[in-house]
């Protein structure tokens, strides 16, 4: 009896482990916060979409999301600001910072939309710590302040 | 294989892509805001293009094709308006100084907290890193506490001006971050700080 329990329940955790989507984060972490929000904005965590205020703190494997009279902003705890403009979806991939070495890692993607970036201490640290990737390029962050705009110019 | 492959993938995007652009892809490198530009890749199916100038840019209309060029100003500004106005403030970083073996402000850093304070009601939803430092006179254990105290001490003033205490994040260093490297023992004004970093 015990021992069939105990099979039972070792097969519950492997289901409950298998439902997970595969590209979320095993641990959720926090990455930034919202600092301007304008028009909808929204963040998508888990499946769930939820508007977000200013104050509102971004995890990795959010995506953030503006509609057509939308932009945002947000700083992250490298101090990387990421913003973008009306009708744009922006994935935080991955975000990994430890505030004593500055190392980590911060890789996003702007699926579409327009995005300005000034990169904080994690490219300070290592260039190859952040990586900005679009469905056409990958972006390499040396230290700097740039502009991302990504999309089907059918759709424009 | 996969060679193979690729290879057809891109005479497939090549014969569709001559109708039409697929995509409308545009990035570009900003001077920076201390006066240093940096520098950005952008690799594109194998391709890559490396910009390092300010307003140099590259344009992708079709994966696999980077076409490096500049952008004026205005084309920046322009094409990225809405999110340049999004732009977060700046994050910023503030040294206030203490007296000797003490968790007491020099004159001079009482006023630069007037600062700090005035620039944080302007922030929306402000982040708050108070860092204590020491010198090198006296124990390493001893200075730790000191640190801490310190930063404690800057956390009370911020609390006691109305910023709210959840907001702010206490750290202590020791003597393990000096600004000026001294030996041990050595007394060292410049070494005796709390950092202020705000978000």
């Amino acid at each position: 009896m015990a021992r069939s329990r105990v099979v039972l329940s070792a097969a519950m955790v492997m289901a409950a482990a298998l439902a997970v989507p595969l590209h979320a984060p095993l641990h959720a972490q926090e990455a930034g916060h919202v600092k301007v929000a304008r028009g909808t904005v929204q963040i998508e965590r888990a499946g769930q979409k939820t508007p977000a205020a200013v104050g509102a703190a971004v995890q990795a494997g959010d995506v953030v999301s503006t509609g057509p009279d939308g932009s945002v902003g947000i700083t992250f705890l490298d101090n990387s600001l990421l913003s973008a403009g009306p009708n744009s979806v922006l994935a935080v991939d991955r975000f990994a910072f430890d505030s004593t070495t500055h190392q980590g890692s911060f890789e996003s993607s702007l699926r579409t939309g327009t995005l300005a970036v000034v990169s904080g201490k994690l490219a300070k640290q290592s260039p190859e710590a952040m990586k900005v990737k679009t469905p056409a390029a990958v972006l390499g962050v040396r230290g700097t302040e740039f502009l991302v705009r990504t999309g089907d110019p059918k759709k424009d | 294989m996969r060679r193979h492959a690729g290879l057809a993938a891109l005479a497939l995007l090549l014969l569709v892509g001559c109708a039409r652009p697929t995509r409308d892809d545009l990035y570009v490198l900003m001077p920076g805001a201390d006066g240093k530009t940096g520098a950005l890749t952008v690799e594109s199916a194998g391709r890559q293009a490396v910009l390092d100038q300010p307003y140099a840019a590259a344009r992708v209309k079709e994966p696999g094709q980077v076409a490096a060029g500049t952008v004026t100003e205005q084309e920046a500004r322009q094409a990225f308006g809405a999110a340049l106005a999004a732009q977060p403030d700046r994050p910023l970083s503030f040294i206030l100084y203490f007296l000797e073996a003490r968790d007491e402000l020099t004159p001079e850093s009482r006023q630069i907290l007037d600062r700090v304070v005035d620039e944080l009601s302007r922030r929306p939803a402000p982040e708050i890193v108070v860092i204590g430092h020491t010198d090198r006179v006296g124990p390493v254990p001893y200075n730790d506490t000191l640190s801490i105290r310190r930063a404690e001490r800057v956390r009370d003033e911020l609390i006691k001006v109305g910023i709210a205490a959840e907001r702010i994040r206490v750290e202590g260093r020791g003597e393990r971050e000096p600004l000026v490297a001294t030996p041990d023992e050595v007394p060292e004004p410049r070494n005796r700080r709390v950092e202020i970093n705000i978000r």
